[in-house]
């Protein structure tokens, strides 16, 4: 049979409608920014209309739910990790898109394109996650760099952001050509590049093949970068610093949750064979980041720079659970991802409303006194700075318990030991900001009043992270139930 | 003949990409990395790959290096300045390069080329190799296989315009842009006037 009659039939397309909408959407909008009349209110119903797309697409991911599907010739996956992960995405991204909104308003830089490019990056990560391919896995990664590249630079205006979008788009390409690198090799020594025949091939043999060893290793470098795990973190603080803040806050979520995702479908499919090797590395990466993450924050003074060590640090604790390499670890993993997400959310809500006279403001003295001059708000940050830090019981003592457990199960004591260590280190940083809200004297108030969106942001953040342990079954039934999808049988 | 073909193009192409980074004028190292190109396009079509080679002339010479001339006479870089602290940073850099290096060379030398069970680790039908070409081939699966990465290429490339001209394009005031709607209303009845101009006497 010749590969041309066989293919001619229709794809099924049921599984990729998410993606399909969302693309479709971004087109439209597209469309509809560059002929409607250019102005303030153009580009809010853009957002808006990209946010309600955003929730859609969630809903049919939710809806398409099910066993194991793929699709055109097994590129593309659908299973309960993958729709697990897809939500984290679409929620890191619609809540930080409307928490964007009034924040570009006010600072006269809003326009239609950025809405779009945040739709167009979100249909990257979906495609990151459901990728069973090595090229489908580099276009879907590729597509999103590409706009994520072009949102740090969006305030092209400002040098810094300019700045922050050149180093991060030749750092990047550096480590997709590093990532290209590995997959080229990893395709020359097994002859695939599909997921399922790798790990036959991968598996069939007795001992993995040198070649298809250094493949897998680069393309962990490349996922790595993205991550901004240590080693390849230098990009981190200078973009998250130099990047409009809600960009900052979409850098800091989704593209994470994506690069974590994917790095986890690659590892435990097709790389599964050599988990003894790969493991090493990941670990490696998990201290250096935990170390770096918990060191390097002390001194900042610029909250969004601090915000940028702290997610280095929260990446080594959620590679712990990766590199102990079974369904504990990976479940602890999901866990961690998804309290990350909800704390981060809460932070940068802060972050974004704070603003004095019309100004903005990013050192972290610009706190002192909230407590005083806004109790709310000031609580609500304490409570999750708390969680940030690991105090029980609220929800990031639990990510971290389950990472550690998972670590101390399989005997990488040394792990859970420096997770442990840096902890505490890190609670110094967090702990800083709750004692310069609540002890030192206001000097200048925030502007209120807060935006609606970012109101709601930070009240639901707070109460998930007070509320988590009174209930914790609904989450970890959903992570069991992804994890399983990863380790059948 | 293949052997001779083969390492004078390899030849080439090694002399050259050293010229492009040594060369000290930008624009030789641009011209050098052309040569290059066309070089791995031979040995591509010694490869049999001919439509590798053929994209590598088009896009590669064709399109990037004229593209990167264009960018080099227009902003007139010194490349002098940049030069400066290269020796600061060749132990780092040749470190790791010669890691880099052994490693690859370690992993080609392992590489023994399985006799036969390669068709039986393969999953798909093997075509017919004498009977087919590659542009053909390639034509086959690019839009039915291969749809989905296709799509997604395509894409990225729209963000990659997008992007560009967000990043570009500035409203200027001023500027005497052609309306094509302005020029096809204007009727004669509108732009022309018949004065009668009295002989001798001037407008």
């Amino acid at each position: 049979m010749t590969w041309g009659l066989m293919m001619t039939e229709l794809p099924d397309f049921l599984p990729v409608l998410p993606e399909f909408l969302l693309i479709c959407a971004a087109l439209g909008l597209l469309m509809a920014g560059a002929f409607l009349r250019e102005g303030k209110a153009a580009s809010d119903v853009i957002g808006l209309w990209a946010v309600l797309f955003m929730t859609v697409s969630g809903l049919l991911v939710v809806s398409g739910s099910g066993g194991n599907i793929t699709t055109f010739n097994g590129m593309f996956i659908t299973d309960h990790f993958s729709v697990f992960m897809k939500i984290l995405i679409l929620v890191s991204g619609s809540v930080t898109l409307m928490m964007s909104l009034p924040w570009l308003q006010d600072e006269r830089i809003s326009k239609f394109e950025f809405p779009i490019l945040v739709l167009f990056a979100t249909v990257g990560m979906l495609m990151m996650v459901s990728a069973n391919d090595l090229m489908a896995m580099y276009l879907g990664l590729e597509l999103q760099s590409l706009s994520l590249y072009v949102i740090a630079a969006y305030h092209r205006d400002n040098s810094r952001a300019t700045e922050a979008g050149m180093k991060y788009f030749v750092l990047g390409s550096l480590a997709s050509g590093l990532l290209l690198f590995g997959a080229s090799f990893v395709y020359g020594f097994t002859g695939q590049t599909e997921f399922d025949g790798l790990a036959k091939s991968l598996a069939g043999v007795d001992k993995a093949s040198m070649g298809a060893i250094i493949g897998a290793v680069f393309i962990i470098f490349g996922l790595a970068f993205k991550l901004s795990a240590v080693p390849f973190h230098m990009w981190t603080p200078d973009v998250y610093e130099g990047a409009p803040a809600p960009v900052t806050a979409f850098f800091a979520l989704a593209p994470k949750i994506a690069a974590m995702a994917l790095l986890v479908r690659v590892l435990t499919g097709p790389f599964m064979a050599m988990a003894e090797q790969w493991q090493q590395i990941v670990m490696i990466l998990a201290m250096a980041s935990m170390i770096l993450g918990a060191f390097a924050a002390l001194n900042q003074t610029n909250i969004k720079r601090l915000m940028a060590y702290s997610s280095i640090g929260h990446v080594g604790y959620a590679l712990i659970g990766l590199s102990v390499g079974n369904m504990i670890g990976v479940l602890g993993l999901l866990v961690y991802l998804t309290i990350y997400l909800v704390m981060n959310l809460g932070v940068f809500a802060i972050i974004l409303s704070m603003r004095q006279k019309g100004r903005l403001t990013e050192g972290i003295e610009d706190l002192s006194g909230l407590a005083k001059t806004q109790p709310l708000m000031a609580a609500a940050l304490a409570a999750l700075m708390f969680s940030m830090a690991g105090i029980p019981p609220l929800a990031g003592f639990f990510s971290k318990l389950y990472v550690f457990i998972a670590a101390i199960e399989s005997q990488m004591y040394v792990l859970a030991i420096v997770g442990v260590l840096t902890s505490v280190v890190s609670a110094f940083y967090y702990l800083r900001i709750i004692k310069i809200m609540y002890f030192d004297e206001p000097v200048e108030t925030f502007d209120k009043p807060l935006s609606r969106a970012v109101a709601l942001t930070l009240a639901a953040s707070s109460i998930v992270v007070l509320g988590f342990f009174l209930y914790p079954p609904p989450l970890l039934m959903q992570a069991e139930e992804a994890t399983a999808a990863l380790f059948p049988g | 003949m293949h052997y001779i073909m083969f390492y004078i193009f390899a030849t080439i192409a090694i002399i050259s990409s050293i010229r492009v980074i040594t060369a000290r004028n930008p624009v030789h190292s641009v011209l050098f990395l052309i040569l290059v190109f066309c070089n791995v396009a031979g040995l591509f079509l010694l490869l049999g790959a001919e439509f590798l080679a053929m994209v590598l002339i088009i896009v590669y010479a064709g399109a990037v290096a004229v593209l990167f001339l264009f960018v080099v006479m227009m902003l007139d870089i010194n490349i002098v300045p940049l030069r400066e602290g290269f020796l600061s940073y060749l132990p780092i850099g040749g470190l790791i390069g010669m890691i880099l290096l052994v490693e690859l060379v370690m992993v080609t030398a392992g590489w023994v080329i399985p006799t036969g069970n390669l068709l039986a680790t393969t999953t798909h039908d093997l075509p017919n190799t004498a009977a087919l070409t590659n542009t053909e081939e390639l034509g086959k699966v690019l839009y039915t296989r291969y749809v989905y990465q296709f799509q997604t290429a395509g894409i990225a490339l729209l963000v990659a315009m997008i992007g560009a001209i967000l990043l570009t394009l500035r409203s200027r005031s001023g500027v005497r842009r052609q309306s094509v709607t302005r020029q096809l209303v204007r009727t004669k009845a509108n732009s022309l006037e018949l004065k009668k101009v009295q002989t001798r006497g001037g407008v």
